[in-house]
Protein backbone atom coordinates (compact mmCIF):
# COMPACT_ATOMS: atom_id res chain seq x y z
CA UNK A 1 0.00 0.00 0.00
CA UNK A 2 1.33 3.28 -1.09
CA UNK A 3 1.84 5.68 1.92
CA UNK A 4 -0.70 8.98 0.45
CA UNK A 5 -3.27 9.64 -1.50
CA UNK A 6 -4.57 12.57 -2.89
CA UNK A 7 -7.84 14.30 -2.43
CA UNK A 8 -8.94 16.55 -4.77
CA UNK A 9 -11.06 19.33 -2.53
CA UNK A 10 -13.95 21.73 -3.90
CA UNK A 11 -12.74 25.04 -2.84
CA UNK A 12 -14.69 27.97 -2.98
CA UNK A 13 -15.09 31.47 -0.77
CA UNK A 14 -18.11 33.52 -1.72
CA UNK A 15 -16.35 36.89 -1.38
CA UNK A 16 -13.85 35.90 -4.68
CA UNK A 17 -15.22 36.07 -7.87
CA UNK A 18 -13.12 32.66 -8.99
CA UNK A 19 -15.97 29.81 -9.60
CA UNK A 20 -15.77 26.58 -7.47
CA UNK A 21 -12.45 24.29 -8.04
CA UNK A 22 -10.29 21.46 -6.63
CA UNK A 23 -7.74 21.38 -4.43
CA UNK A 24 -4.99 18.78 -4.40
CA UNK A 25 -3.79 17.78 -1.33
CA UNK A 26 -1.68 14.86 0.08
CA UNK A 27 -3.25 13.03 3.40
CA UNK A 28 -1.65 9.66 4.92
CA UNK A 29 -3.16 6.68 3.51
CA UNK A 30 -4.19 4.83 6.59
CA UNK A 31 -5.34 1.74 6.36
CA UNK A 32 -8.19 2.66 9.23
CA UNK A 33 -8.83 6.22 7.89
CA UNK A 34 -11.63 7.77 6.29
CA UNK A 35 -12.10 10.29 3.78
CA UNK A 36 -13.25 12.01 7.16
CA UNK A 37 -10.12 11.39 8.67
CA UNK A 38 -8.34 12.83 5.80
CA UNK A 39 -10.13 16.35 5.71
CA UNK A 40 -9.16 16.77 8.91
CA UNK A 41 -5.49 16.23 8.77
CA UNK A 42 -5.74 18.78 5.68
CA UNK A 43 -6.88 21.27 8.46
CA UNK A 44 -5.37 20.76 11.06
CA UNK A 45 -1.73 20.06 9.02
CA UNK A 46 -1.66 21.58 6.21
CA UNK A 47 -4.62 24.14 5.12
CA UNK A 48 -6.80 25.24 8.28
CA UNK A 49 -9.13 27.80 5.75
CA UNK A 50 -10.74 24.51 4.57
CA UNK A 51 -14.40 24.52 6.06
CA UNK A 52 -16.69 21.43 6.20
CA UNK A 53 -19.08 19.79 8.20
CA UNK A 54 -18.96 17.17 10.92
CA UNK A 55 -19.73 15.86 14.25
CA UNK A 56 -20.10 12.23 15.61
CA UNK A 57 -16.92 10.95 12.82
CA UNK A 58 -19.62 7.15 13.37
CA UNK A 59 -22.41 7.67 11.24
CA UNK A 60 -25.33 8.68 13.17
CA UNK A 61 -25.28 12.56 12.93
CA UNK A 62 -25.38 13.09 9.17
CA UNK A 63 -23.19 16.01 9.31
CA UNK A 64 -20.53 14.81 7.12
CA UNK A 65 -22.18 14.26 3.43
CA UNK A 66 -20.42 14.96 1.19
CA UNK A 67 -20.21 14.18 -2.90
CA UNK A 68 -16.54 11.54 -2.97
CA UNK A 69 -16.13 10.53 -6.37
CA UNK A 70 -19.47 11.73 -7.96
CA UNK A 71 -21.24 9.65 -5.18
CA UNK A 72 -23.22 10.84 -1.95
CA UNK A 73 -21.30 9.29 0.88
CA UNK A 74 -21.27 10.12 4.75
CA UNK A 75 -17.44 11.08 4.59
CA UNK A 76 -16.91 9.03 8.05
CA UNK A 77 -18.01 5.98 6.89
CA UNK A 78 -15.82 6.15 3.51
CA UNK A 79 -12.71 4.64 3.30
CA UNK A 80 -9.48 6.19 2.02
CA UNK A 81 -8.35 2.56 1.21
CA UNK A 82 -11.95 1.70 -1.06
CA UNK A 83 -10.48 4.53 -3.09
CA UNK A 84 -7.09 3.67 -3.35
CA UNK A 85 -4.98 4.30 -5.18
CA UNK A 86 -6.68 7.55 -5.66
CA UNK A 87 -6.82 10.71 -6.41
CA UNK A 88 -10.30 11.07 -4.20
CA UNK A 89 -12.33 13.78 -6.04
CA UNK A 90 -14.14 15.45 -2.45
CA UNK A 91 -17.21 17.79 -3.75
CA UNK A 92 -19.68 19.24 -1.60
CA UNK A 93 -23.37 17.69 -1.44
CA UNK A 94 -24.96 17.96 -4.91
CA UNK A 95 -28.11 19.89 -5.33
CA UNK A 96 -27.86 22.11 -2.55
CA UNK A 97 -26.18 25.66 -3.25
CA UNK A 98 -22.78 26.08 -2.13
CA UNK A 99 -21.88 27.74 1.02
CA UNK A 100 -18.13 27.91 1.22
CA UNK A 101 -15.93 24.97 0.54
CA UNK A 102 -17.38 21.57 1.44
CA UNK A 103 -20.09 23.52 3.40
CA UNK A 104 -24.03 23.49 1.93
CA UNK A 105 -26.91 25.51 2.57
CA UNK A 106 -29.38 23.31 3.81
CA UNK A 107 -32.28 25.79 5.22
CA UNK A 108 -34.60 23.98 1.99
CA UNK A 109 -34.37 20.99 3.31
CA UNK A 110 -35.01 22.44 7.10
CA UNK A 111 -38.15 24.22 5.51
CA UNK A 112 -39.60 21.14 4.45
CA UNK A 113 -38.86 18.50 7.17
CA UNK A 114 -41.99 20.50 8.98
CA UNK A 115 -44.03 20.74 6.32
CA UNK A 116 -45.12 17.14 6.48
CA UNK A 117 -45.90 18.05 10.52
CA UNK A 118 -43.09 15.36 11.89
CA UNK A 119 -44.86 14.62 14.88
CA UNK A 120 -47.73 12.29 16.59
CA UNK A 121 -51.09 13.95 15.70
CA UNK A 122 -53.97 13.11 17.92
CA UNK A 123 -57.90 13.53 16.99
CA UNK A 124 -58.96 13.31 20.61
CA UNK A 125 -59.19 16.36 22.92
CA UNK A 126 -56.69 14.64 25.08
CA UNK A 127 -53.86 16.82 26.67
CA UNK A 128 -52.86 14.49 29.77
CA UNK A 129 -52.39 10.99 29.72
CA UNK A 130 -52.17 8.57 32.28
CA UNK A 131 -49.13 6.83 31.83
CA UNK A 132 -47.21 6.20 28.17
CA UNK A 133 -49.54 5.30 25.31
CA UNK A 134 -49.03 1.52 24.75
CA UNK A 135 -47.33 -0.11 21.76
CA UNK A 136 -47.05 -3.53 20.49
CA UNK A 137 -43.24 -5.06 19.04
CA UNK A 138 -45.69 -5.32 15.63
CA UNK A 139 -46.98 -1.95 15.71
CA UNK A 140 -43.08 -0.61 16.22
CA UNK A 141 -41.87 -2.56 13.35
CA UNK A 142 -44.64 -1.30 11.10
CA UNK A 143 -42.52 2.13 11.24
CA UNK A 144 -40.00 1.58 12.76
CA UNK A 145 -37.48 1.61 8.97
CA UNK A 146 -38.71 4.88 8.48
CA UNK A 147 -37.90 6.37 11.72
CA UNK A 148 -33.62 5.43 11.05
CA UNK A 149 -33.42 8.80 9.22
CA UNK A 150 -30.23 10.83 10.36
CA UNK A 151 -31.16 13.85 8.09
CA UNK A 152 -27.95 13.85 6.20
CA UNK A 153 -29.69 14.51 2.93
CA UNK A 154 -27.74 11.82 0.68
CA UNK A 155 -31.25 11.19 -0.57
CA UNK A 156 -31.54 14.82 -1.72
CA UNK A 157 -28.33 14.54 -3.06
CA UNK A 158 -28.87 11.67 -5.23
CA UNK A 159 -32.58 12.45 -6.10
CA UNK A 160 -32.36 13.65 -9.84
CA UNK A 161 -35.66 15.31 -9.35
CA UNK A 162 -34.38 17.19 -6.84
CA UNK A 163 -31.72 17.87 -8.42
CA UNK A 164 -33.79 19.36 -11.72
CA UNK A 165 -36.80 20.91 -9.12
CA UNK A 166 -35.77 22.06 -5.55
CA UNK A 167 -39.43 22.87 -5.24
CA UNK A 168 -39.89 18.83 -5.00
CA UNK A 169 -40.21 17.95 -1.28
CA UNK A 170 -37.72 15.57 -1.42
CA UNK A 171 -37.14 11.52 -0.26
CA UNK A 172 -36.45 12.15 3.29
CA UNK A 173 -39.69 14.73 3.98
CA UNK A 174 -41.64 11.87 2.70
CA UNK A 175 -40.40 8.74 4.26
CA UNK A 176 -40.78 10.99 7.33
CA UNK A 177 -44.37 11.13 6.96
CA UNK A 178 -44.65 7.82 6.06
CA UNK A 179 -43.07 7.19 9.52
CA UNK A 180 -45.65 9.05 11.05
CA UNK A 181 -48.56 7.82 9.43
CA UNK A 182 -47.45 4.25 10.31
CA UNK A 183 -47.34 5.37 13.58
CA UNK A 184 -50.38 3.39 15.59
CA UNK A 185 -50.16 6.63 18.23
CA UNK A 186 -50.90 9.09 15.33
CA UNK A 187 -54.15 10.10 14.10
CA UNK A 188 -52.48 12.62 11.31
CA UNK A 189 -52.73 10.44 8.04
CA UNK A 190 -55.05 12.99 6.35
CA UNK A 191 -53.42 16.10 6.90
CA UNK A 192 -50.34 14.76 5.97
CA UNK A 193 -51.42 13.56 2.83
CA UNK A 194 -53.27 17.17 2.34
CA UNK A 195 -49.50 18.26 2.57
CA UNK A 196 -48.00 15.33 -0.19
CA UNK A 197 -50.56 14.97 -2.78
CA UNK A 198 -49.76 18.35 -3.87
CA UNK A 199 -47.75 17.89 -7.21
CA UNK A 200 -44.57 19.21 -5.83
CA UNK A 201 -45.46 16.46 -3.23
CA UNK A 202 -45.40 12.55 -3.56
CA UNK A 203 -46.13 12.64 -7.50
CA UNK A 204 -42.51 14.71 -8.88
CA UNK A 205 -41.00 11.36 -8.41
CA UNK A 206 -40.17 8.82 -10.96
CA UNK A 207 -39.02 6.16 -8.89
CA UNK A 208 -35.41 6.78 -9.70
CA UNK A 209 -34.61 4.30 -6.59
CA UNK A 210 -31.15 6.38 -6.29
CA UNK A 211 -31.86 7.93 -3.13
CA UNK A 212 -32.77 4.22 -1.07
CA UNK A 213 -29.20 3.09 -2.72
CA UNK A 214 -27.48 6.06 -0.87
CA UNK A 215 -29.12 5.92 2.41
CA UNK A 216 -26.53 5.10 4.93
CA UNK A 217 -29.59 4.05 7.34
CA UNK A 218 -31.46 1.51 5.06
CA UNK A 219 -34.45 3.47 5.45
CA UNK A 220 -35.56 2.93 1.99
CA UNK A 221 -37.36 6.40 0.87
CA UNK A 222 -38.05 5.14 -2.74
CA UNK A 223 -40.41 2.29 -1.34
CA UNK A 224 -42.10 4.86 1.19
CA UNK A 225 -42.98 7.10 -1.77
CA UNK A 226 -43.90 4.70 -3.31
CA UNK A 227 -46.31 3.00 -0.87
CA UNK A 228 -47.70 6.75 -0.61
CA UNK A 229 -48.85 7.02 -3.80
CA UNK A 230 -50.57 4.39 -3.86
CA UNK A 231 -52.32 5.25 -0.65
CA UNK A 232 -53.12 8.93 -2.05
CA UNK A 233 -54.41 7.15 -5.10
CA UNK A 234 -57.00 4.62 -2.62
CA UNK A 235 -58.33 7.68 -0.69
CA UNK A 236 -58.76 9.75 -3.98
CA UNK A 237 -60.49 6.81 -5.31
CA UNK A 238 -62.77 6.15 -2.40
CA UNK A 239 -63.41 10.23 -2.53
CA UNK A 240 -64.54 9.50 -5.81
CA UNK A 241 -67.04 7.03 -4.89
CA UNK A 242 -68.03 8.14 -1.41
CA UNK A 243 -68.23 11.81 -1.26
CA UNK A 244 -69.86 11.99 1.75
CA UNK A 245 -67.69 8.98 3.79
CA UNK A 246 -64.80 11.57 3.36
CA UNK A 247 -66.30 14.69 5.50
CA UNK B 1 -61.32 16.77 3.27
CA UNK B 2 -59.06 16.04 0.60
CA UNK B 3 -59.73 17.95 -2.42
CA UNK B 4 -60.23 15.45 -5.23
CA UNK B 5 -57.21 15.25 -7.72
CA UNK B 6 -56.71 13.34 -10.76
CA UNK B 7 -53.16 13.35 -10.98
CA UNK B 8 -53.19 10.28 -8.97
CA UNK B 9 -56.39 8.38 -11.10
CA UNK B 10 -53.87 9.11 -13.84
CA UNK B 11 -51.43 7.30 -12.15
CA UNK B 12 -53.11 4.35 -10.94
CA UNK B 13 -53.77 3.96 -14.73
CA UNK B 14 -50.60 4.58 -15.32
CA UNK B 15 -49.27 1.78 -12.91
CA UNK B 16 -52.02 -1.02 -14.61
CA UNK B 17 -50.33 -0.06 -18.11
CA UNK B 18 -47.07 -0.93 -16.58
CA UNK B 19 -48.40 -4.13 -15.30
CA UNK B 20 -50.29 -4.82 -18.73
CA UNK B 21 -47.63 -3.99 -20.62
CA UNK B 22 -45.08 -6.08 -18.76
CA UNK B 23 -47.56 -9.10 -18.62
CA UNK B 24 -48.73 -9.28 -22.32
CA UNK B 25 -46.25 -7.13 -24.00
CA UNK B 26 -43.56 -9.69 -24.52
CA UNK B 27 -45.47 -12.57 -25.78
CA UNK B 28 -47.14 -10.37 -28.24
CA UNK B 29 -44.06 -8.57 -29.35
CA UNK B 30 -42.43 -11.94 -29.83
CA UNK B 31 -45.41 -13.66 -31.70
CA UNK B 32 -46.43 -10.79 -34.25
CA UNK B 33 -43.35 -8.82 -34.62
CA UNK B 34 -40.39 -11.36 -34.51
CA UNK B 35 -41.55 -15.21 -34.93
CA UNK B 36 -44.30 -15.31 -37.44
CA UNK B 37 -42.60 -12.11 -39.84
CA UNK B 38 -39.26 -13.76 -39.38
CA UNK B 39 -40.91 -17.69 -40.21
CA UNK B 40 -39.77 -18.62 -36.55
CA UNK B 41 -43.14 -20.12 -35.61
CA UNK B 42 -45.55 -20.60 -38.71
CA UNK B 43 -47.91 -17.59 -38.73
CA UNK B 44 -52.03 -18.22 -37.61
CA UNK B 45 -54.21 -17.81 -40.57
CA UNK B 46 -55.93 -14.54 -41.25
CA UNK B 47 -59.32 -16.44 -40.78
CA UNK B 48 -58.01 -18.06 -37.01
CA UNK B 49 -57.38 -14.23 -36.13
CA UNK B 50 -60.81 -12.98 -37.66
CA UNK B 51 -62.28 -15.54 -35.43
CA UNK B 52 -60.75 -14.22 -32.18
CA UNK B 53 -60.86 -11.01 -32.93
CA UNK B 54 -64.52 -11.02 -33.61
CA UNK B 55 -65.44 -11.77 -30.34
CA UNK B 56 -66.97 -8.99 -28.28
CA UNK B 57 -64.94 -10.07 -25.14
CA UNK B 58 -61.93 -9.81 -27.12
CA UNK B 59 -62.80 -6.44 -28.44
CA UNK B 60 -63.42 -5.42 -24.98
CA UNK B 61 -59.89 -6.84 -23.31
CA UNK B 62 -57.50 -5.60 -26.20
CA UNK B 63 -59.62 -1.87 -25.93
CA UNK B 64 -58.88 -1.59 -22.43
CA UNK B 65 -55.14 -3.22 -22.27
CA UNK B 66 -54.62 -0.75 -25.33
CA UNK B 67 -55.69 2.55 -23.64
CA UNK B 68 -54.08 1.43 -19.89
CA UNK B 69 -50.53 0.73 -21.64
CA UNK B 70 -50.93 4.37 -24.08
CA UNK B 71 -51.58 6.03 -20.59
CA UNK B 72 -48.85 4.36 -18.75
CA UNK B 73 -46.84 5.73 -22.36
CA UNK B 74 -48.17 9.25 -22.20
CA UNK B 75 -47.54 9.55 -18.64
CA UNK B 76 -43.71 8.10 -18.60
CA UNK B 77 -42.87 9.72 -21.64
CA UNK B 78 -43.88 13.29 -20.07
CA UNK B 79 -42.08 13.13 -16.86
CA UNK B 80 -38.85 11.38 -19.10
CA UNK B 81 -39.11 15.02 -20.89
CA UNK B 82 -39.21 16.99 -17.93
CA UNK B 83 -36.44 15.24 -16.06
CA UNK B 84 -34.35 13.89 -19.11
CA UNK B 85 -34.31 17.10 -21.23
CA UNK B 86 -35.67 19.71 -18.60
CA UNK B 87 -38.25 21.39 -20.99
CA UNK B 88 -40.16 23.59 -19.09
CA UNK B 89 -43.30 23.80 -21.10
CA UNK B 90 -45.26 21.58 -18.37
CA UNK B 91 -48.87 21.99 -19.66
CA UNK B 92 -47.86 21.87 -23.04
CA UNK B 93 -45.91 18.68 -22.77
CA UNK B 94 -49.16 17.02 -20.76
CA UNK B 95 -51.39 17.74 -23.20
CA UNK B 96 -49.41 16.62 -26.02
CA UNK B 97 -49.56 13.18 -24.29
CA UNK B 98 -52.20 12.63 -22.78
CA UNK B 99 -54.03 13.98 -25.96
CA UNK B 100 -51.49 11.52 -27.70
CA UNK B 101 -52.54 8.89 -25.78
CA UNK B 102 -56.58 9.63 -25.72
CA UNK B 103 -56.22 10.03 -29.88
CA UNK B 104 -54.73 6.25 -29.46
CA UNK B 105 -57.74 4.92 -27.42
CA UNK B 106 -60.25 6.57 -29.70
CA UNK B 107 -58.29 4.55 -32.52
CA UNK B 108 -58.15 1.61 -31.02
CA UNK B 109 -61.77 1.88 -30.36
CA UNK B 110 -62.78 2.49 -34.12
CA UNK B 111 -59.51 -0.21 -35.61
CA UNK B 112 -60.91 -2.90 -32.35
CA UNK B 113 -64.87 -1.86 -33.96
CA UNK B 114 -64.23 -2.58 -37.14
CA UNK B 115 -63.99 -6.25 -37.29
CA UNK B 116 -67.65 -6.15 -36.16
CA UNK C 1 -27.29 31.82 6.71
CA UNK C 2 -26.22 35.17 6.90
CA UNK C 3 -26.04 37.43 3.67
CA UNK C 4 -26.84 34.17 1.60
CA UNK C 5 -23.68 34.26 -0.64
CA UNK C 6 -24.17 31.02 -2.01
CA UNK C 7 -23.96 29.64 -5.24
CA UNK C 8 -26.39 26.77 -6.92
CA UNK C 9 -24.62 25.01 -9.67
CA UNK C 10 -27.58 24.04 -12.14
CA UNK C 11 -27.75 20.52 -13.34
CA UNK C 12 -26.20 19.50 -16.95
CA UNK C 13 -28.76 18.10 -19.50
CA UNK C 14 -26.08 15.33 -19.51
CA UNK C 15 -26.92 14.24 -15.67
CA UNK C 16 -28.02 10.82 -16.95
CA UNK C 17 -24.65 9.93 -18.65
CA UNK C 18 -22.98 10.13 -15.37
CA UNK C 19 -23.47 7.30 -13.68
CA UNK C 20 -24.63 3.87 -14.77
CA UNK C 21 -27.43 3.64 -12.51
CA UNK C 22 -29.24 7.15 -13.84
CA UNK C 23 -28.49 5.71 -17.46
CA UNK C 24 -30.78 2.44 -16.78
CA UNK C 25 -33.53 4.45 -15.33
CA UNK C 26 -33.41 6.93 -18.33
CA UNK C 27 -33.81 4.00 -20.79
CA UNK C 28 -36.06 2.36 -18.26
CA UNK C 29 -38.23 5.34 -19.12
CA UNK C 30 -37.80 5.44 -22.69
CA UNK C 31 -39.02 1.85 -23.18
CA UNK C 32 -42.53 3.75 -22.73
CA UNK C 33 -41.86 4.61 -26.27
CA UNK C 34 -41.24 1.21 -27.31
CA UNK C 35 -44.97 0.39 -25.41
CA UNK C 36 -46.04 2.95 -27.64
CA UNK C 37 -45.03 1.96 -30.78
CA UNK C 38 -46.02 -1.75 -29.76
CA UNK C 39 -49.85 -0.41 -29.52
CA UNK C 40 -49.17 0.98 -32.59
CA UNK C 41 -48.09 -1.71 -34.52
CA UNK C 42 -50.55 -4.65 -33.09
CA UNK C 43 -53.31 -1.68 -34.14
CA UNK C 44 -51.96 -2.01 -37.55
CA UNK C 45 -52.22 -5.68 -37.45
CA UNK C 46 -55.77 -5.26 -36.15
CA UNK C 47 -56.59 -3.26 -38.85
CA UNK C 48 -55.05 -5.45 -42.02
CA UNK C 49 -57.11 -8.70 -40.39
CA UNK C 50 -60.02 -6.65 -40.79
CA UNK C 51 -59.54 -5.97 -44.51
CA UNK C 52 -59.02 -9.19 -45.44
CA UNK C 53 -56.23 -11.89 -46.65
CA UNK C 54 -54.10 -10.12 -49.46
CA UNK C 55 -54.18 -6.63 -46.34
CA UNK C 56 -52.76 -9.32 -43.80
CA UNK C 57 -50.46 -11.11 -46.06
CA UNK C 58 -49.28 -7.64 -46.67
CA UNK C 59 -48.61 -6.73 -43.13
CA UNK C 60 -46.95 -9.84 -41.95
CA UNK C 61 -44.33 -9.35 -45.66
CA UNK C 62 -43.78 -5.86 -44.26
CA UNK C 63 -43.36 -6.57 -40.30
CA UNK C 64 -40.84 -8.83 -41.93
CA UNK C 65 -39.01 -6.19 -43.95
CA UNK C 66 -35.71 -5.77 -42.55
CA UNK C 67 -36.29 -1.77 -41.44
CA UNK C 68 -39.57 -2.96 -39.20
CA UNK C 69 -37.75 -6.54 -37.68
CA UNK C 70 -34.48 -3.94 -36.73
CA UNK C 71 -37.36 -1.68 -35.13
CA UNK C 72 -38.91 -4.51 -33.51
CA UNK C 73 -35.92 -5.98 -32.20
CA UNK C 74 -34.70 -2.94 -30.17
CA UNK C 75 -38.45 -2.55 -28.89
CA UNK C 76 -38.31 -5.68 -27.88
CA UNK C 77 -35.12 -5.07 -25.82
CA UNK C 78 -36.90 -2.20 -24.13
CA UNK C 79 -39.89 -4.42 -23.47
CA UNK C 80 -38.11 -6.78 -21.98
CA UNK C 81 -36.17 -4.29 -19.60
CA UNK C 82 -39.35 -2.72 -18.57
CA UNK C 83 -40.94 -6.20 -17.40
CA UNK C 84 -37.43 -7.03 -16.16
CA UNK C 85 -37.36 -3.33 -14.18
CA UNK C 86 -41.42 -3.31 -13.25
CA UNK C 87 -41.28 -6.57 -11.65
CA UNK C 88 -38.13 -6.08 -9.69
CA UNK C 89 -39.51 -2.94 -8.67
CA UNK C 90 -42.74 -3.45 -7.39
CA UNK C 91 -41.69 -5.44 -3.81
CA UNK C 92 -40.58 -2.38 -2.86
CA UNK C 93 -43.79 0.11 -3.40
CA UNK C 94 -46.08 -2.27 -2.01
CA UNK C 95 -46.44 -3.36 1.32
CA UNK C 96 -47.90 -7.16 1.39
CA UNK C 97 -48.27 -8.94 4.20
CA UNK C 98 -49.58 -12.63 4.91
CA UNK C 99 -50.63 -13.53 8.63
CA UNK C 100 -48.99 -10.46 9.71
CA UNK C 101 -45.76 -11.26 8.31
CA UNK C 102 -44.36 -9.14 5.40
CA UNK C 103 -44.13 -11.58 2.14
CA UNK C 104 -40.18 -11.46 1.08
CA UNK C 105 -39.54 -9.40 -2.37
CA UNK C 106 -37.93 -12.62 -3.99
CA UNK C 107 -41.64 -14.39 -3.62
CA UNK C 108 -43.31 -11.35 -5.24
CA UNK C 109 -41.09 -11.48 -8.21
CA UNK C 110 -41.52 -14.53 -8.53
CA UNK C 111 -44.91 -14.55 -8.22
CA UNK C 112 -44.91 -11.89 -10.67
CA UNK C 113 -42.83 -14.34 -13.54
CA UNK C 114 -45.64 -17.06 -13.13
CA UNK C 115 -47.59 -14.77 -13.95
CA UNK C 116 -45.86 -13.57 -16.90
CA UNK C 117 -45.44 -17.94 -18.12
CA UNK C 118 -48.86 -18.21 -17.59
CA UNK C 119 -50.28 -15.60 -19.29
CA UNK C 120 -47.79 -16.12 -21.86
CA UNK C 121 -48.79 -19.55 -22.12
CA UNK C 122 -52.13 -18.66 -22.79
CA UNK C 123 -51.65 -16.30 -25.49
CA UNK C 124 -49.26 -18.34 -27.69
CA UNK C 125 -52.08 -21.07 -27.32
CA UNK C 126 -54.66 -18.82 -28.06
CA UNK C 127 -53.00 -17.13 -31.14
CA UNK C 128 -51.53 -20.55 -32.34
CA UNK C 129 -53.94 -23.34 -32.03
Amino acid sequence: MASTITLSVTRWRPDRSMPPGPQEYEVPLRKEWTVLDGLNHIKNEIDQTLAFRWSCRMGICGSCGMNVNGEPRLTCGAFLSDYAPGPIRVEPLANFPIARDLIVDMSDFMEKLPRVKPWVIRDDDVTEIDGEYLQTPEELDAYKQFSMCINCMLCYAACPVYGLDPDFVGPAAIALAERYDLDSRDHGARERLDVLIEHEGVWGCTFVGECTRVCPKHVDPAGAIQRYKLKAAQQTVKAFLLPRAMR
Amino acid sequence: MTRRRIEPLVWLTFSGGGVTAAMFLPVLAFLFALAFPLGLVTPPSRAHLFDILHNPLTFLVLLGMFTVMLVHAAHRFRYTLYDGLQLKWTWQIAVICYGGALFGAASAFVILGGVF
Amino acid sequence: MSGNLTLRQPMSTWWWLRKRTYFVFVMRELSSLFVAWYVLFLLLLVRAVDRGDAAYADFVDWAGSPVIVAINVVAFAFIVLHTVTWFSLTPQAMDLRVGGRPVPGWQIIAGQYAGLALVSGFVWWLVTR
